[in-house]
């Protein structure tokens, strides 16, 4: 609940299309239009909203409560359905992440391997929790379960680069090599 | 793209295909036949699936490596689709389920409810349409055997699909394979294309009168909808919530309809089962669990990684033979299996043969095949503790018992691993382990106390140490050790100064380091940085100036 206090909520009140155009990423034409798109591929197939729900989030990066809204509205199903659905699943947010993620496997392997010792270490050098972004936006830090490289555990996922057999030595280069990124642009 | 319409076409296509083959290698010496065959470089290097070690039998996982699982002829030509011809041609859907109920296949998603069976009550339903779905949500943390399947040799699983559907009259099928996976998802969306497009699915495959479908779902990360009620919810488009059974999906399942629901390595098996005869696939096994079965095998043996065995190998054989043994030689401690709901197998019972009833009897299951072997450096109250958590984050929330019997049981474990433990906890886990079990709605609450329950069974004295002694025998809970440098062994090369997060060592660069307990939080980052095995970890909780114990 508190992480949605920040964004709008409406209440009880559905908005008109013309209140919630003027919302981000529904006022961008180029996400609205891919949002669009999803809706009209997917809206008569069975049990379509959990594949809209996975288009939006892979495409748009996130499914904020404007984005919600929109679906209710054209879709026809009640917002606080389409809430529900998108609170159960672990995989859709609300808020955007970061430029990049680094996810830490903690998977039986990897948790055996030493996969909180890694994790010890990133939040200590990029000061936030797992979970959380960097304020600079550049970073995300999140849990993953079994990525199915356990003989290379303990697992680091830094966007789609599996790293294996990571010693906490090897975390700050790990991150310094992300910023590295931001630096030379 | 011209479609085939017999299995006589079949297998015209597959010998020119491997006439092309042959005419590859030839004009391109480097290649051989067999050993290299053609597939990606990518999938030879499959640090996950090495080559089988002399106890494995290779039924599900024969192709993967071996063919390239983007090119539908390539599993033309390792006879693919002929059980689909066949049965479309030759058998009636009842003489399919005879096939598959001599084989004696069994379910490989957990349960190990027999596949013949299901089909059949699927069948036996009224209703003329129904579906097939096959489960490819692998949630399991530490399993990936359906993921390699998936992505090396996906047409295996649609053939199965199809042989299910042709067997108890569904016109439409699906997977529903978890986000984590998209390299599967890709590999099965190309699978079902290609397929598509020889008219090996859609209308009259095969020139019958029978008519299938694919479709690929996502799932979104929750590992509940792994559950086969939770999985139909989450197709629909709904919260992946399980709801009780019965009705079972056989009777009433997506949209209401008869459903059966397979796990992908249950329906790998289909295709040989056919081609090769229910009596060689009964041949390997028990008396009551037939065939092969795939584990990913990880944690502390030498060689880790994918493995598929025969069903009735000793747990033993799995360690020292496929497995090469303990890492360091060390001692063996405990094998967990069947995930997070499993149990764990103490080092005494290493003898166990590898079958549904034998895990079951041993406070463990069969599971979808995760296999953690672990050393005396394991401390198996901090292991109870890691399931707990899992459980306690997927538990749905639906039921009570579930969510707060995972809780409570979440919290005591945190306390005993803290050094917090008291007397009574032991019971008051075993207490909630009962009632949770009991009266939890789906497998999940069901099975979550199970690792709880066998690593009391097996490891009481673990937990007394913890809760009585303030003592982790496997030094593993960090409340309960201290790291100490070696004078003797260091040579103050400043590495672990460096590395440590909180900055509690101190000392001059080449005169031996000292840790300072007061500051340092036992993250054991020190202890894994040194190269000069200069870090000790002593058992007993670091005592503070001033704190009173
Ligand atoms: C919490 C939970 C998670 C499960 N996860 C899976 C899974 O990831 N894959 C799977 O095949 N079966 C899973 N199952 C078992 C399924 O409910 C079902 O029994 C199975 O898919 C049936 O297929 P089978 O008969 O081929 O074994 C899970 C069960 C529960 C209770
Ligand atoms: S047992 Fe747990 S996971 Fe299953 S329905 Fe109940 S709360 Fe949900
Ligand atoms: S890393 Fe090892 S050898 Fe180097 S200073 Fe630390 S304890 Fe001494
Ligand atoms: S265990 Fe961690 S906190 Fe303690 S001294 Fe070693 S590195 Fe520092
Ligand atoms: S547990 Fe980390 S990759 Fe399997």
């Amino acid at each position: 609940m508190e992480d949605q206090s920040s964004e709008q909520t409406y209440g009880l009140i559905t908005p008109s299309f013309h209140l919630l155009l003027k919302e981000f990423p529904l006022n961008q034409p180029e996400s609205r239009e891919i949002i669009d798109e999803i809706l009209h591929s997917f809206r008569d197939v069975p049990g379509g909203l959990m594949v809209i729900l996975n288009e939006i989030q892979s495409k748009i990066g996130y499914i904020s409560q404007p984005i919600q809204e929109y679906i209710s509205l054209i879709l026809n199903i009640p917002v606080s359905t389409i809430t529900g659905v998108v609170s159960f699943y672990s995989f859709f947010t609300t808020k955007p992440r970061g430029d990049h993620t680094i996810k830490f496997c903690m998977g039986t392997a990897c948790y055996v391997g030493g996969t909180p010792q890694l994790m010890r270490k990133a939040e200590q050098i990029l000061d936030i929790q797992t979970g959380d972004t960097t304020p600079d936006n550049h970073i995300t830090m999140e849990v993953c379960r079994c990525v199915g490289s356990c003989s290379q555990a303990p697992v680091v996922v830094v966007d789609e680069q599996l790293y294996g057999r990571v010693r906490p030595s090897k975390v700050p280069p790990l991150i310094r090599d992300i910023m590295k990124t931001y630096e030379d642009s | 793209m011209t479609k085939i319409t017999s299995l006589n076409q079949l297998i015209n296509l597959q010998e020119q295909i491997i006439e092309k083959k042959r005419d590859d290698i030839t004009s391109h010496p480097g290649k051989s036949w067999g050993s290299e065959k053609f597939a990606p470089q990518a999938l030879k290097e499959d640090q996950e699936l090495d080559a089988p070690r002399g106890k494995e039998i290779r039924v599900v996982l024969r192709n993967c490596t071996l063919i390239d699982p983007e090119n539908l002829d390539d599993y033309i030509s390792e006879d693919g689709y002929q059980a689909l011809a066949m049965v479309l041609e030759q058998y009636t859907p009842e003489q399919v389920i005879e096939t598959i109920a001599l084989s004696g296949l069994r379910g490989r998603g957990g349960a190990g409810f027999p596949t013949a069976k299901k089909w059949e009550l699927t069948r036996n339903n009224p209703g003329t349409q129904k579906f097939i779905i096959c489960n490819a949500d692998e949630g399991d943390p530490g399993a990936f055997m359906n993921r390699r399947v998936l992505e090396g040799d996906p047409h295996s699983v649609l053939e199965g699909m199809a042989v299910a559907a042709y067997a108890i009259g569904a016109q439409q099928g699906y997977v529903y394979c978890r986000a984590e996976y998209p390299i599967a998802v890709r590999t099965l969306i190309k699978a079902i294309q290609q397929a598509q497009d020889y008219g090996i699915l859609g209308n009259n495959i095969f020139g019958s009168d029978f008519s299938f479908n694919i479709e690929l779902r996502m799932g979104a990360g929750a590992f509940v909808c792994g559950e086969e009620t939770a999985l139909i919810a989450s197709v629909e488009g709904k919260r992946g919530e399980p709801r009780p059974r019965p009705p079972f999906p056989a009777v009433s399942g997506l949209w209401g309809k008869p459903t059966s629901i397979n796990n992908v390595e249950t329906f790998a098996n289909i295709p040989q089962i056919i081609l090769t005869g229910p009596e060689w696939f009964a041949s390997m096994g028990t008396e009551k669990s037939k065939g092969t079965k795939t584990f990913a095998l990880a944690g502390d043996v030498n060689h880790t990684g994918l493995i598929e065995v025969p069903l009735g190998i000793s747990l033993r054989e799995i360690v020292y033979d496929v497995g090469e043994g303990i890492k360091k030689n060390k001692g063996l401690k405990a094998i967990q299996t069947g995930g997070p709901m499993g149990g764990c197998i103490p080092a005494s019972m290493i003898d166990l043969r590898v079958d549904y009833e034998s895990l079951t009897a041993a406070g463990s299951m069969m599971g979808s095949g995760g296999m953690i072997v672990m050393d005396e450096d394991t401390c198996m109250v901090d292991i109870a503790r890691f399931f707990m958590e899992f459980n306690q984050e997927e538990s749905c929330g639906k039921c009570t018992p579930c969510r707060v019997g995972t809780y409570s049981m979440l919290q005591i474990l945190n306390r005993i691993c803290q050094g917090e433990g008291v007397e009574g906890d032991i019971e008051e886990l075993e207490r909630l382990s009962k009632v949770t079990k009991v009266h939890s709605l789906c497998g999940l609450g069901q099975g979550a106390p199970n690792p709880v329950i066998s690593t009391i069974k097996h490891f009481r004295d673990e937990y007394e140490a913890h809760i009585f002694e303030k003592r982790c025998p496997a030094k593993v809970c960090r409340a309960l050790i201290r790291y100490e440098i070696i004078k003797d062994n260091c040579t103050g090369c400043t590495f672990c100064a460096k590395n440590c997060p909180v900055g509690a060592i101190t000392g001059e660069r080449r005169k031996p380091h000292e840790i300072d307990q007061e500051i340092c939080i036992q993250c054991g980052i020190c202890f894994q940085t040194c190269n000069f095995n200069a870090i000790e970890i002593l058992p007993g909780k670091v005592q503070l100036v001033g704190e009173h114990s």
